[in-house]
Parts: structure tokens; C-alpha cells; sequence
């Protein structure tokens, strides 16, 4: 296959075709953000428990210590990622939209990595048990924006065998080129992790799903891969939201992940390329995951960019590093423009799951009321999950909470398709998380 | 942080600079249902340019009084009831086209104006507005004043070709000179039947005679996406093959499929009307079946019941079991098959 016309025909039912926008940054090579004068760590990075803290204010730290315990078996540790001396423990903003439990380390600059990072050259030879607890001490999670603690990934209950792992470097949300110039800038790193990973879960096929619109990236990891005929490159169709779990699955294992189940259900393991990258890392040098890449774009900032940035860093320094706001810098989202999180505040850290930073300028920011609905159906044809989008939508706009999850609203993972092409601009998005909340309430 | 309706997003007021915050998707489609409608009445150009080409005058009176009421309707129903008036998004003024088009040229105007209204204020609005009417409103006029006026809704005129014609002769639809004289005098009336299907010249309702300027305008529509062929196609199809069926005199398989496919306001009725958003059902295989159905009541109706053409009356049926055909076949969901036979 060329790389100037890969063709991919593996995909999804449903789906929507959002504007790519990712020329602003697609062609631009990662650079090293500065090292923060302040770091603000969350204790709470990842899905599942939040880290306890192990230091005290007033403590010297060293890049790469841990300043935060694991708080169960579905938690993750977290690491400094300068050196200097702890500030501040407390609450601060976080890009939930809340302040949340954060430690805060003012830098001593002298970036002096934490002793006793062990290398493992040949690391190919550890029990796949060791290789998981060295997954597990460096904090890593789910890097593409779910942050789910990878080692529980990686520990399936013995009557669910894994026989595939899958590497998601689809990037489908609009904007957003990180996992890209990864792939582009190291994919012998992203090939050497998933061959741990296939080593810790004893699989012997391993895939990497790509959206077509990345040739290069294709023929890089399809290059890397050369000679380890047990991975397999795989482009896949340029469709919204074919990075998301269950449908990158049914693109290349052609496998459903049963509805309320998991990958692991049919076997299945999927990982994003920066995962893979960060387990690498973690198993070859001893470094824990205080670091990421993160785009820094949208038409509200002078000079978006690809940042290695480390975690902690604020949005304020890393926009300012990107040229700053323009004028008419309207809306602040971490992550994309379709399931990312708009922000009040700058003030907020890039954590272990912020894939980028996405400005909006005021003409890109909707501000239309929405209207009833007509019943057109796109939404129907949109949803990746085969819902009826507009009739949830209209049970919960009335309060029917309970008619909406026969309707099947808990299989819904908020992708925003149906939103996104909404002609009357109904929120549905915004709906299906209220009802979320309300039937939990109940439930309580 | 939920924005309250009607306002989203909302400006958070308390930190310096100002950010707009509210519930993903950041980015939206450029369609809207202003735009939707509009093209919808854009689709329908090329039908009213050539009802105006062939009844004149008249016709461009009905056009306007039936939009006219239409709109007025609106904007007065939606004051009444102390909402936003959105006379703007061309609903409105789609219907009273649409009922223009069922009507015919020499009708005398109040007629339509009481369509117009009868559709917006009662069938749309009391029934809870744009989006929430069970029937198609610009057929539930027609078919009102259908019954109330009988004989000026079924007094048809000649085609004239003549823009300041006021008067013109009557002349039956072929469809009624079918039912009720039989072939021989149909073809003595309309010896050119096909061409003049195609093209338009013949007696019938302004906008259902010149089946190419419709077909046009669906190819458009179809084109757009803004419909399927889910329902007008099978509608047809459905009306075609039943009349080859039992549509012949001669027997079973004589009928004449093409004739009964152009005739009467089939190829409106199917295009422009059985696909409003509304009143059809949304699941793609229950239009399907909503369109056979479509087409099987219309065959019945002309065939053996008391009119001479049943597309009307079997799209208002038709919208009754809508919501059940969307209820029957709710759309597979993903991963709902596999989840039966895992271990939770």
C-alpha cells in the first residue's frame, strides 16, 4: 500500500465526518516544552482511587519520585515530574471542572532525575508478572483520554483469555495530531511496547489501527514493525468515532464487544500508541509516566504546536509557549473538539490523559438555541452504537429518565455524534449525562 | 455545570479572561432546520414554475393565499400560545406550498386559505408545534376541505398556457376519466397520456401534474440527503407493481404501471409529502415498510374505493402507525445480540 493513497477499508456502522483541522499542527515536529517553574499534580489522575499522598510540604522531591500511593487495585501511583521542593497540598483546579486534591512542586530547575531508575536492556526476558508490576509502579494509564490504569488491563480473570491486542493510534478526534508525531517520532518505542504488552497478556497477534488520513504514520509504524511478522499495521476508515474502543474493534477483529461488557469479554485488549510508549519507557529506563505529548492548537491560539510537555504543567504556560491567545480566544477545551472538556480556568494542569489543548475562537463557538425536534433521523444513522439519539433525547428534555434507559441510554458512551449533527442543535450529549446522574441518584 | 436550556452555552462569569464552557461536542454540522426546510421549498421550484406556465394566473393566486395563510397561521397560533415566533424556518410556508400544490387552479381562494389554516392551527399547533403533529398537516387541509368543498376541490380545468388566462374549460383528471369512463375515453381525451403525464398538461391539482419538474426536484433532495429513497421509492415501486397486478380490465398482470405510477399526486405525495421528518417513522427499515404500505392503501383506494385517487388518504393512515412502526423494529443495538450468552 502507498502511503500517499492508503486505502482502509475496515470500520464501523454510523459515524460522522467532522472537520479534520489537523494541518495546523499535523506537520509540525514535537518540541520540549519548557520545564515548569510549578508543577500542580493531581492526586487524582485516572479512573478508579485516588492516590494517597507520601509527601509533606516543605519536602525536596526528585524527578521521577513518587509522591503519590496507588489507592487500590484499580488506582495508579503518581510521580514528580521536576525536581525541587513540595509548596502546596491541597485543592486545586482541575479539568473536571472542580477543584481536586493536587500536590504543587515549585522547581529547583536543576531537573535531577529521582535515584535508582533501574534500565533493563533485556527486558524481553521478564516474567510477564514482572513486566506488570514495573507497568504498574511507573502510574501508567489509559493515555488517550480514558486514563483507566493499564495494569488492570492487563490483568483479565482467567476465564477471559486475551488472543489480541490492539494499539489505538486511530486519533479521530478533529484537531488533535499527538499520537501522530508520536507515531512519526518513535515507533520503534511504540512497536518495543506493545510487544511487552503481548508479552504480559501471552498473546501472539498484535494490531495498530491508524486512520487513513495519516499515510506517513501508517508506513512509519509499518516500518518499525518490519521484521516482527506478529504485528500487523492496519489503516482504517477517516471516520468519527472509529478511536473509540468498540469500534476500532469491530474494524480489525471484526469482534462486538457485548453491550455492559468489556473488550476482554471477546478477548480483545486495546491501548493507545502513547500507552505503549509510556510502558515502554517505564520497563527499558525505570521512568515513571511524568510525561506526554499534547497539541496545543485551534484558531485561538498564535502558534499551535506538539508539546512534550510534563504532567503538571499549566495550561497557561504551554498556551503562552504556543504564541499565547488570540483576541478573540472564546472557549478552552482539554482534549478535542468532540468529547474534550471545555475550561473556566488556565490554571488547570495537563494530566497523564490530556491529549491536547484546543482553543476556540469566538466565530467557532456555538452559541445557537436549539430547537424541538423534526425527526430527521441523522442522528439514528450517526450513532455508533445504533441507538434512537433524538427519542432518548426527547424522554429525558421531559424528565422520563426511566423511558430513556429502555431506550438503552447506559450503552450510549458519549461519543457526540447525534449532537454534532443535529440540525435543531439539540444537546443530547448534555441529556444523556444528566439522565446518567439522575438514574444514579435513584439508584442510591 | 449544565447550561440551562435555551442559553447554552453559558459565560462563566468568575474568572479573568472569560471562557465559554459548556457540554461537548465543541463543533457542530452547518445543517439547521431553517436550511432543511428552505431546500425543501427550493425542491419544489421547478414543480410551481411549471403549474404557473400551465394554469396562469390562477395558479399564482393560490400560491400566494395558501402560503400567505399559512404563514399568518403560524405567527398568530405561536402569539397565542406565547412562544417564539419561527415563522422564519420555512415550515410554514412549505405546508402552504404544499397545499397550493394539491389544490386546483380555479379553486376560489378561500378554500386553501381554510387549508392553510386548518393545517398550521389545528394539525400542527394544537398538537404541540413543529416536531410533535401526528399527521402531515398540508394533507390534513386538503383532505379538510376536500369533504367541506367537494365539488370545487374536484372541478379541474384544462392546462392553458397562458399566464393572463382567468377562465379556462373543466376537464377531468385522467385518473377520475379512468375510474369512471374507462380506458377508451381516457385515451380520446388525452391522446398523447404519457407525454402529457411526463410533462404536465393535463387537468389535475396545480403542483402533482408535471411529474419531470417534480422528479427534479426529488433527484435534489436525494441528492442533499435530505431524503432517502426508503419511502418514496418503495411507494412507488409498491403502487407500480400492484397496479400491473390488478389495475387491468383484462384480467390479472394487464394494468398499466407507468400511467398509475405519473397519475394523480403520486410522485408529490411520495417525494414531498409521505417523507416529512414528522410524521414517518425514523427507523430506516419501518420506512420501508411505511412506504409499501404507502403504496398498497393508494392501489386499494384508486382501485376500489370511492375516489379517484388515494395517495392523500393512505399517507394519513400511514402517519397513525408511524410510531408504532419505529417501536416494532427499534434499531439493533450494537453489541445487545452479543451480550446474551457472556458471563458478567
Amino acid at each position: 500500500m502507498e502511503a500517499s493513497s492508503v486505502k482502509a477499508s475496515a470500520t464501523f456502522s454510523g459515524g460522522v465526518h467532522p472537520a479534520g483541522n489537523k494541518e495546523l499542527t499535523s506537520h509540525k515536529s514535537t518540541v520540549s516544552a519548557a520545564i515548569p517553574k510549578r508543577v500542580v499534580i493531581p492526586l487524582s489522575q485516572h479512573i478508579g482511587a485516588p492516590t494517597k499522598p507520601l509527601v509533606v510540604i516543605g519536602q525536596e522531591v526528585k524527578k521521577g519520585e513518587k509522591i503519590g500511593e496507588s489507592g487500590g487495585f484499580v488506582s495508579a501511583p503518581v510521580h514528580s515530574s521536576v525536581s525541587g521542593k513540595v509548596t502546596a497540598i491541597g485543592n486545586f483546579p482541575h479539568i473536571l471542572g472542580m477543584d481536586m486534591a493536587s500536590i504543587v512542586i515549585e522547581s529547583d530547575g536543576k531537573d535531577e532525575w529521582v535515584a535508582g531508575l533501574k534500565e533493563t536492556k533485556d527486558y524481553q526476558m521478564l516474567s510477564p508478572d514482572e513486566l506488570k508490576k514495573m507497568v504498574s509502579d511507573a502510574g501508567i494509564v489509559g493515555m488517550g483520554g480514558a486514563t483507566f490504569p493499564t495494569h488492570v488491563k492487563l490483568s483479565p480473570p482467567k476465564e477471559k483469555p486475551i488472543d489480541v491486542v490492539i494499539l489505538n493510534g486511530a486519533e479521530c478526534e478533529p484537531y488533535l495530531t499527538s499520537d501522530h508525531r508520536l507515531m512519526l517520532e518513535k515507533p520503534a518505542e511504540i512497536i518495543e511496547g506493545l510487544k511487552i504488552l503481548m508479552r504480559i497478556l501471552n498473546v501472539k497477534k498484535g494490531y495498530i489501527g491508524i486512520e487513513a488520513n495519516k499515510p506517513d504514520a501508517v508506513e512509519a509504524m509499518k516500518k518499525a514493525a518490519t521484521g516482527s511478522p506478529e504485528i500487523e499495521v492496519w489503516p482504517v476508515q477517516v471516520k468519527y468515532p472509529q478511536g473509540a474502543e468498540k469500534m476500532l474493534i469491530k474494524a480489525i477483529a471484526n469482534r462486538t464487544v457485548p453491550a455492559g461488557g468489556l473488550p476482554m469479554d471477546i478477548g480483545v485488549v486495546v491501548q493507545n500508541v502513547g500507552t505503549a510508549a509510556a510502558i515502554y519507557d517505564a520497563v527499558r529506563f525505570g521512568r515513571p509516566l511524568i510525561e506526554r505529548y499534547v497539541t496545543v492548537t485551534g484558531r485561538g491560539v498564535k502558534d499551535p504546536k506538539n508539546f512534550l510537555a510534563r504532567i503538571g504543567t499549566t495550561f497557561a504556560q504551554l498556551i503562552e509557549e504556543a504564541g499565547g491567545l488570540t483576541e478573540d480566544a472564546a472557549k478552552v477545551i482539554s482534549g478535542g473538539p468532540m468529547m474534550g472538556m471545555s475550561q473556566y480556568t488556565l490554571e488547570v494542569p495537563v494530566i497523564k490523559g490530556t491529549s491536547g489543548i484546543l482553543v476556540l475562537p469566538k466565530s467557532e463557538v456555538s452559541t445557537k438555541p436549539y430547537g424541538p425536534c423534526i425527526r430527521c433521523a441523522r442522528c439514528i444513522d450517526a450513532c455508533p452504537m445504533m441507538l434512537q439519539p433524538s427519542l432518548i433525547g426527547l424522554f429525558i428534555e421531559k424528565g422520563h429518565y426511566e423511558d430513556a434507559k429502555d431506550y438503552n441510554l447506559m450503552d450510549c458512551f458519549e461519543c457526540g455524534s447525534c449532537t454534532f449533527v443535529c440540525p435543531a442543535n439539540r444537546p443530547m450529549v448534555q441529556w444523556v449525562k444528566r439522565a446518567k446522574r439522575e438514574l444514579a441518584k435513584k439508584k442510591n | 455545570m449544565e447550561a440551562t436550556p435555551k442559553e447554552q452555552p453559558k459565560v462563566q462569569p468568575k474568572a479573568p479572561p472569560e471562557f465559554f464552557v459548556s457540554i461537548g461536542p465543541h463543533m457542530r454540522t452547518e445543517e439547521s432546520t431553517a436550511k432543511i426546510m428552505w431546500t425543501v421549498n427550493a425542491a419544489l421550484l421547478p414543480a410551481t414554475l411549471m403549474s404557473v406556465y400551465f394554469f396562469g394566473l390562477p395558479a399564482i393566486l393560490v400560491i400566494i393565499v395558501s402560503i400567505l395563510a399559512a404563514v399568518m397561521a403560524e405567527a398568530g397560533m405561536q402569539k397565542l400560545l406565547k412562544k417564539d415566533v419561527t415563522v422564519s424556518d420555512g415550515s410554514a410556508f412549505l405546508t402552504g406550498l404544499l397545499i397550493a400544490m394539491n389544490v386546483p387552479a380555479n379553486i376560489p381562494l378561500y378554500i386553501p386559505a381554510v387549508a392553510s389554516v386548518v393545517a398550521i392551527a389545528i394539525t400542527k399547533h394544537l398538537f404541540g408545534g413543529l416536531g410533535y403533529n401526528v399527521f402531515n398537516p398540508a394533507l390534513i387541509g386538503r383532505a379538510f376541505i376536500l369533504v367541506s368543498f367537494a365539488k370545487p376541490m374536484t372541478t379541474y380545468t384544462q392546462p392553458v398556457a397562458n399566464i393572463m388566462a382567468m377562465d379556462a374549460k373543466t376537464m377531468a383528471t385522467p385518473l377520475s376519466l379512468l375510474k369512471e369512463d374507462g380506458i377508451a375515453k381516457l385515451l380520446e381525451v388525452y391522446p398523447n397520456i404519457y407525454q402529457d403525464l411526463l410533462m404536465g398538461n393535463r387537468a389535475g391539482s396545480l403542483g402533482e401534474t408535471a411529474t419531470i419538474a417534480l422528479l427534479l426536484g426529488a433527484v435534489f433532495l436525494m441528492i442533499k440527503r435530505y431524503i432517502t429513497w426508503h419511502i418514496p421509492i418503495t411507494f412507488i415501486a409498491t403502487v407500480g407493481l400492484l397496479t400491473w397486478v390488478f389495475g387491468g380490465k383484462s384480467g390479472l398482470m394487464t394494468g398499466d404501471p407507468l400511467f398509475h405510477m405519473m397519475s394523480g399526486g403520486l410522485i408529490l405525495g411520495a417525494f414531498f409529502m409521505a417523507t416529512d421528518y414528522v410524521t414517518g417513522p425514523s427507523i430506516r427499515i419501518a420506512q420501508v415498510l411505511f412506504g409499501v404500505s404507502c403504496g398498497a392503501l393508494t392501489v386499494l383506494i384508486r382501485l376500489k374505493g370511492g375516489y379517484p385517487e388515494g395517495v392523500m388518504f393512505a399517507i394519513l393512515l400511514m402517519n397513525c402507525f408511524a410510531p408504532l412502526l419505529d417501536r416494532g423494529m427499534r434499531s439493533r443495538v450494537f453489541g445487545k445480540a452479543a451480550a446474551k450468552g457472556v458471563k458478567k
